[in-house]
């Protein structure tokens, strides 16, 4: 029921936003959120931010799976976007 | 080094990658080689894991021995047949216009449903945030406009945030939010079917933090993993666990998934639903009452109680489980869908019989949807 959409934020006005993903813009409030900037990603949940995601993190989190699990990807880290799907 | 382009387009950029095929394939066939000295039971309770899982077709991946069982993990399977009786009496009102999450539009409640009601001339609205129910009510001043109010700490924060915000004399809500570590705590408790580990839900997590989950360790001494859900988050997330479940105690509750969910939480969602509300009993359909599991009104906000304010009273034979039903079980994890009688006979999405079949995250309509999905991709 509550599914988050990751979304980035292009707009900025008090608390009020405009997020973008796959080129859907929705308005979105960001009363749950400590300082957001336009540029960052967000979690978005019924008209909400709830919570931003951090790049470095997820960065993180994918090279441990590559050292620990030698699960390798179809592209590296550094190049994720040669997409085949 | 070059950084790699975050775009959103789910299937590439940086934060698609957890959709990469290969590392998809790599863990699961990492799982697929782990060998079990005896059979192992993990539960989730997140009804977009069970969607990933079943669309994923994670549990054919599974190796011999290890279950993984749906828990009680979707706030609109959970919610009892009497919280939709009030937003039924609600809508039988005269000048009222009830709104609700799509979720809850469909569930039935006795012979009935909202989405009924609605077809019968009441007005009941569909909503996809709590501030188009808020808007309503400040555009129909003339009418009593009453927000059925469901979700779990995830939706509880933009809940409380719009009440915060300030609403319209004219606008109420019919409270039925419940929280995930009380449920936790009673599954333990209870002993059902005794769980080697949690797969703990992702956006509830982004509230909770790792630290809402410390009694798991500290009280229980119980393994929980705390997962996204992409199919590499998803089997990341049960390779660590039975991992750690096979290294043996002393266990913790790992954080895989950093890149949203911190230590602490979102603090100030935390604040906002502290300031509105407060932990009070609450019943679980198929369950029954859990100690603190509920969120009601702090008496600041107690003005916009629709029970009190409408005189709506919970009846007593609102019925949770309708004969011929099993979800009660397969909410437990005692039970999987496919032992149901009427699964996909006299229950599918387009006829739901029990509730686990009307929400998209139900853990029968997961199933359902996906029952001839063997594989990843
Ligand atoms: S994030 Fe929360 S509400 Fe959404 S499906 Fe998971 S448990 Fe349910
Ligand atoms: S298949 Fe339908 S009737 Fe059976 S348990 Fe699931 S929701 Fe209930």
């Amino acid at each position: 029921m509550c599914l988050a959409i990751p979304m980035e934020i292009t707009e900025i006005n008090g608390n009020e936003a405009v997020a973008e993903a796959g080129g859907i813009r929705k308005d979105v409030r960001l009363d749950l959120l400590e300082g957001a900037e336009i540029g960052d990603f967000i979690l978005m949940h019924t008209g909400y931010a709830i919570e931003k995601l951090d790049p470095e993190e997820a960065r993180e989190t994918l090279e441990l799976i590559k050292k620990v699990y030698r699960a390798g990807m179809t592209g590296s880290v550094e190049s994720p976007d040669n997409d085949e799907q | 080094m070059s950084n790699p382009p975050i775009t959103m387009n789910s299937r590439d950029g940086l934060y698609g990658s957890f959709h990469d095929p290969a590392m998809a394939q790599g863990l699961s066939s990492r799982l697929a080689d782990l060998v079990l000295p005896r059979p192992l039971s993990l539960m989730h309770v997140c009804g977009t894991h069970e969607q990933s899982i079943a669309k994923a077709g994670i549990r054919s991946m599974l190796p011999d021995g290890l279950r993984l069982i749906a828990g009680p993990g979707c706030p609109v399977c959970v919610c009892p047949a009497a919280d939709i009786d009030l937003a039924v009496q609600a809508a039988r009102r005269e000048d009222t216009i009830v709104t609700t999450f799509g979720d809850m539009f469909r569930v039935p409640s006795g012979d009935t449903s909202l989405e009924l009601m609605k077809a019968d001339g009441c007005d009941v609205r569909v909503v996809y945030s709590p501030l188009d129910a808020v808007k309503i009510a400040s555009e129909n001043p003339g009418k009593e406009v009453v927000f059925v109010a469901v979700g779990f700490e995830t939706t509880a924060g933009p809940i409380a945030a719009s009440i915060r915000a300030g609403v319209p004399e004219n606008f109420s809500i019919i409270r039925s939010m419940r929280l995930i570590p009380p449920a936790l705590e009673f599954l333990l408790e209870k002993g059902r079917g005794s769980i080697d580990g949690f797969i703990l839900p992702g956006h509830v997590s982004t509230v909770l933090g790792r630290k809402g989950y410390s009694f798991l360790e500290e009280k229980y001494g119980v393994p929980a993993v705390i997962s996204g859900f992409e199919p590499v988050d998803i089997l990341r997330g049960i390779l660590g666990l039975t991992e750690m479940v096979l290294a043996g105690p002393p266990f913790s509750v790992l954080n895989l998934y950093r890149r949203v969910v911190s230590e602490n939480g979102n603090v100030k969602a935390q604040e906002l639903i502290d300031e509105v509300f407060e932990p009070a009993p609450s019943n679980w359909r198929g369950i029954g009452s859990i100690p603190l599991s509920g969120l009601v009104l702090r008496t600041e906000y107690s003005g916009i109680d629709a029970l009190t304010r409408l005189g709506l009273e919970p009846s007593a034979e609102a019925e949770d489980v309708r004969p011929g039903c099993i979800c009660h079980e397969v909410i437990l994890g005692e039970s999987e869908p496919e032992q149901c009688p009427q699964f996909g006979t006299g229950c599918t999405p387009r006829r739901p019989h029990g509730p686990c079949m009307v929400s998209s995250e139900g853990t029968c309509r997961a199933r359902y949807q996906y029952r001839h999905t063997g594989d990843i991709y």
